[in-house]
Order: C-alpha cells, then structure tokens, then sequence
C-alpha cells in the first residue's frame, strides 16, 4: 500500500469531502478503498451508512451506497444480502450508531451470524450533535454531556460481540494511526464475509479533534488514552463447547 | 377458486400471488400468523426469503434492504408495532421506496387491546415526521383484504410510495370463504441498487449513491413539493370509494373496514325504507373527498361511524371544510359496531 495514491474506487467529484479537519473517517475510507480495490469487488459492493458523521459520506465512494435512519444501517444491508447473498455488504456506524441506538440491531446481527461487515467509527463522543458523551467516553472525558466528566461505565463492543456467541466470526479493533494495520484487519472482514459467509467486525478508534478540542499533538495524546481503554487486536469467539439438547430432536 | 381461509393465510397468498419473495417482521398479535404463513411458506419454496427481527423497526429496515436489491418484500404488523415501523416507513417515504406493509389495528392507546379498534386510520397513513406520502387501503371484508394486499403492491411498485393495507384482528383472525385467483395485472420489481456487476468502474455516474438528509431548507422545501406534487398527480389514479344505497337517500353513513361491512348489512335490511346509504373511503389516504361531496347531493345529515373517537371524523371534517352539513358521529374506540346499533341511530 502506498500512500501516495488514491484508491482507483475513490469519488473525486465528492471531494474536498464533507469531514472536519483532523477527523479519522477520511482515513479508514482510504483503507477500505484500496480493499474494494485489491478485492475487485467495486461493481458487487453496498455499503449502508448511518446518521451521525457517517452520513456525510454518503457519496465518498463509486460504489452504491445508501444512507439510513439513525442506528438503521444494520437491518438495512442485513436485508440487502438477503437479496443479493452474494453482495459484500457493509455497514458503516458511529460509537452511537453501533453501541447506542443501534445497539439491538448490532447484537442480533452477530447473534444471527448475518453476513455483513460491520465497521464502527469509535471517538469516544458523538460528532455530528456538538460532542456529547458516548457509550465508548472515556472515564472522566469532558463531553458537552458530561461537563463533570463521564463516568467510568463505557461499552467494550469487540469483546461482547465475540464472547457472546462460540460460533466463529472476524471481529478485531484497530485505530486510524496504524494504517497498515487497519488496512489488513478490514481486509481480513471483507474477506471473511466473502469466504465464510458470516459475520465480521472491525472497531475503529478514530480522530475528533473538533469535539475532543485537541491540537494535533493532543489528538494524538487523546489516541493513544483510547488505546489504552480499548486494546486494538483480533478478538476470538468463546471457545465453549455448545450444548445440544436431544430431547429438542 | 374458493377456499376457507383466515384473513393471516389470505394476506400471504396474496402477497405470494403478487410476486413477493421477501418478508421480515417481528411477532405481534393480531398478524402475527402472516409471519408463521410465510414461515411455512419459505420451507417448501427457497426462493423465498423471510427473517425474524428482532424489533418492528429492524422489521421494517430489513425489508427495506430486501426490496432495495430488486425483491418484492413486506411486512406486517399493528399497535404499538406500528408506531416503531413509523421509523423506517418516513424513511420510505423520502426514499421512494416501494414497500407494502399490512397493519392489523388493536385497540389503543399503548400496549391497549390485542384483536380490534380503528385507532390506527391517523397514525397509518400520517404517522412519524412526515406528510402522509402514502397509500392506505382500508378493505372492508376478507375478500377484499385479498384483492387489496394484491393491488398494494402494484401501487407501491407504479408510483413508488408506500403503500399500506390497514385492517384490523376481527378480519385476520376469522376464517371465511374467500377467492383466490391469480392477479391479472403483476407490476414487476427492479433493484434500486446494486444494478449490475458490469458496471464501467471509472464513470461515477454508474453508481448509486441515496442520502436521506437535506443539507438546506430550501433542498427540504423542493424535496417535499416534489413528494407532494407526485403524490396529487397519484391521486386520481389511485383513490377508491364506494357508494352503497338502495334507492333515493337523504341520510349518508360514512364508515371505512369492517364498520363499513356492517353499515352495508344495515342498508341491505332497511336501507331503502330507510332513505339511507353508504359513502365508504376505501382508500383513506389519499382521501375520496370529490366523491364524498358528489355523494351529499340530497343529503340533510350525514353519520360518520367508526371504533375511535376521532380518526374518520377527522378526515370526513376536512374534506367537507366550508359546507354547512350537520354531522352525527358514533365513535366506538374498541369495539366493533353492529347492523341494528347503525339502525338505532338513523331513527
């Protein structure tokens, strides 16, 4: 990967895109693009995103894309590969989107082994409303919610969603500032989805500069506490065996 | 052919006659047995694609996604399910997308009653943040429900605006003889998205890229003249209303669904001594108010009979803005109304 290009399935006609300066979203773009690219998977991809930053990517890519209702997106591609089983189908939410509104639609996907990929932009706050706290601020954040500073309860979604279940999915975290890392682990989603015909996940700690109020050394400083909080890795499924009842038989 | 059949078993033969291969919903009484039909249905056909969700909104998104890939896909539910599908129906809506649901009314207000009411005419076809941009039937028997459900998805499939069938349990539930033919006219879908796979990967204008969101007012005021204009120019092909009477009339009932069922028993009783018939809405949005008017010819009082307190009143009010016509309203949230009640109150 060279970081001097473009990914070939980028929308220049979109661009200078919508996202505040500093924000992560430009970067995980760049990172999904090229895997859109190297996978030849351009003409065969949908990708549903959510309210909240999210939507403001509504036409980043030259691939079909929908927009949703708030914590939607999930149902949405979840239906869409029901239609076209062999689509790559992904959806794109914010730490709200995922952990928050969308939350029952996030956990039943997984539970159902749907075959999507998810991708969660975590920021530790919500962007597009002004910076209130999210399930994922860090304990003692100051969010415009939470003037006080938030409290220590915060959501670690990768680690719920693969111990929830034995059954084997892709579900790993990595952060904007490793690009090679975060390239390889939404190649290993993709992939996943395409092969296995099951679930997959990846979390993104992402740049918030804006609501965060950092510079950029400080925003820096802000990635590396979330880091801290939220271990970026693969996550493995529960390796418990499951219990079949005969008498269901 | 005739069969006898409940009205849960009628709305998926329908929606099978039609060409729907998808269905996603959450369990709720009384429709509940839509879901199981299709259920079944999906077993022995694997053409057919039907997902338990695990809310009526994901119900609602989740058949969004099916019919977004080009699949003719429905929902049903009712009560408070259907004040959660409001959600994915505004998104709908904007989207023109053409998604069918069936609503069997409960009685309300909340959790309310499981099997009767028509406490759903406002919230159906105007419910959530929007306009009303949509269609709602309102069949008025078993038969109909049949006919309807088929017609539904024509509509939506023509003109791209949600179209709803609204019932209630009494009709779901029961089990009565109905025809069951094959539909001469099939609207075909198409997917939205997703179009095909050979697609000139440098030319933007090849992909298909749908927001929701309006970035200015003045985009939010296009967008819905735009919405509204379609949805008159619709009008006249899609509103339906029946008159029912036996000979001259001076009393006109106003009654939709299953109320109107009974109205026209009433009529063919002692209508014609009488002097009084039956205007019934069967599309309730949009509303027949030409046809109402029309119908007031001779008319001296008019009697709007419904299982709410203010749902048809409200709609039979603003149609007739401006004439001056005494209104007698039998508003009976929950219950279901009978022939001799509707004869008590034309003496």
């Amino acid at each position: 990967m060279t970081n001097l290009k473009i990914p070939k399935c980028w929308k220049v006609s979109s661009k200078p895109h919508n996202f505040c300066a500093g924000c992560g979203y430009p970067l995980m773009y760049k990172a999904l693009g090229y895997n859109i690219d190297e996978l030849k998977i351009q003409n065969n991809t949908f990708v549903g995103l959510d309210i909240g930053c999210a939507l403001l990517s509504w036409d980043f890519l030259n691939v079909d894309t929908m927009q949703t209702h708030h914590g939607r997106t999930i149902p949405v591609v979840v239906g869409l590969k029901k239609t076209k089983p062999k689509a790559v189908g992904i959806a794109i939410v914010g730490d709200g989107g995922g952990y928050a509104i969308g939350a029952q639609h996030l956990i039943n996907a997984r539970m159902r082994n749907e075959p999507i990929t998810v991708i969660v932009i975590n920021n530790a706050v919500y962007g597009m409303t002004g910076g209130q706290e999210a399930p994922t601020s860090l304990p003692g954040q100051k969010t415009s919610t939470t003037v006080a500073g938030a409290d220590s309860h915060l959501i670690q979604g990768p680690r719920m969603l693969s111990e929830m279940l034995d059954e084997e999915v892709y579900i790993a975290r990595t952060s904007v500032d490793n690009p090679v890392q975060m390239k390889n682990y939404i190649r290993k989603a993709l992939e996943w989805q395409i092969n296995n015909n099951g679930f997959s996940l990846v979390e993104v700690l992402s740049f918030c500069p804006t609501n965060w109020h950092t510079d950029a050394k400080e925003t820096r400083e802000f990635l590396n506490r979330m880091k801290k909080q939220y271990p970026v890795g693969e996550f493995k499924a529960a390796k418990r065996k499951p219990k079949e009842d005969a008498s269901l038989e | 052919m005739r069969e006898l059949l409940t009205g849960n078993d009628v709305v998926v033969r329908a929606a099978l006659n039609a060409g729907a291969l998808g269905y996603a919903g959450y369990p709720i009484t009384p429709t509940t047995e839509i879901m199981t039909a299709w259920n079944s249905a999906s077993i022995k056909d694997k053409n057919l694609r039907f997902l338990q969700t695990e809310d009526e909104m994901s119900a609602g998104f989740v058949t969004i996604g099916m019919i977004m890939g080009g699949l003719k896909a429905f929902t049903a539910t009712g009560g408070p399910g259907n004040v959660l599908m409001q959600d994915p129906l505004n998104m709908v809506e904007n989207m023109r997308i053409p998604f069918v649901a069936v609503i069997g009314q409960r009685g309300g207000p909340s959790t309310g009653s499981v099997i009767y009411s028509q406490q759903e005419v406002i919230l159906t076809g105007w419910g959530g943040n929007s306009e009303g941009y949509r269609v709602v039937y309102s069949p008025m028997n078993i038969q109909e429900l049949y006919d309807y459900t088929i017609k539904a998805f024509n509509t939506a499939w023509t003109y791209r605006f949600p179209t709803l069938v609204l019932t209630d349990g009494y009709v779901v539930k029961t089990r009565q003889e109905v025809n069951i033919y094959k539909p001469k006219k099939i609207v075909k879908s198409y997917p939205l998205l997703l179009k095909s796979e050979k697609r000139n990967p440098k030319k933007e204008s090849n992909y298909v890229n749908l927001s929701n969101t309006f970035v200015t007012e003045e985009e939010a005021f296009e967008a819905n003249k735009v919405l509204m204009d379609d949805l008159m120019k619709m009008k006249p092909k899609v509103v339906e209303s029946e008159l029912y009477k036996k000979g001259s009339i001076n009393t006109l009932v106003i009654a939709h669904g299953l109320v109107a069922g009974a109205v026209k028993e009433a009529i063919n009783t002692d209508g014609k001594k009488m002097k009084f018939g039956m205007l019934r809405p069967i599309t309730l949005n949009p509303f027949p108010d030409i046809a109402l008017k029309k119908a007031l010819k001779g008319i001296k009082k008019i009697i709007i009979v419904e299982s709410a307190h203010n749902q048809l009143l409200k709609l039979v009010k603003e149609a007739l803005y401006g004439l001056n016509i005494p209104i007698k309203h039998y508003g009976r949230p929950g219950l279901g109304v009978t022939p001799e009640e509707i004869l008590k109150l034309i003496k």
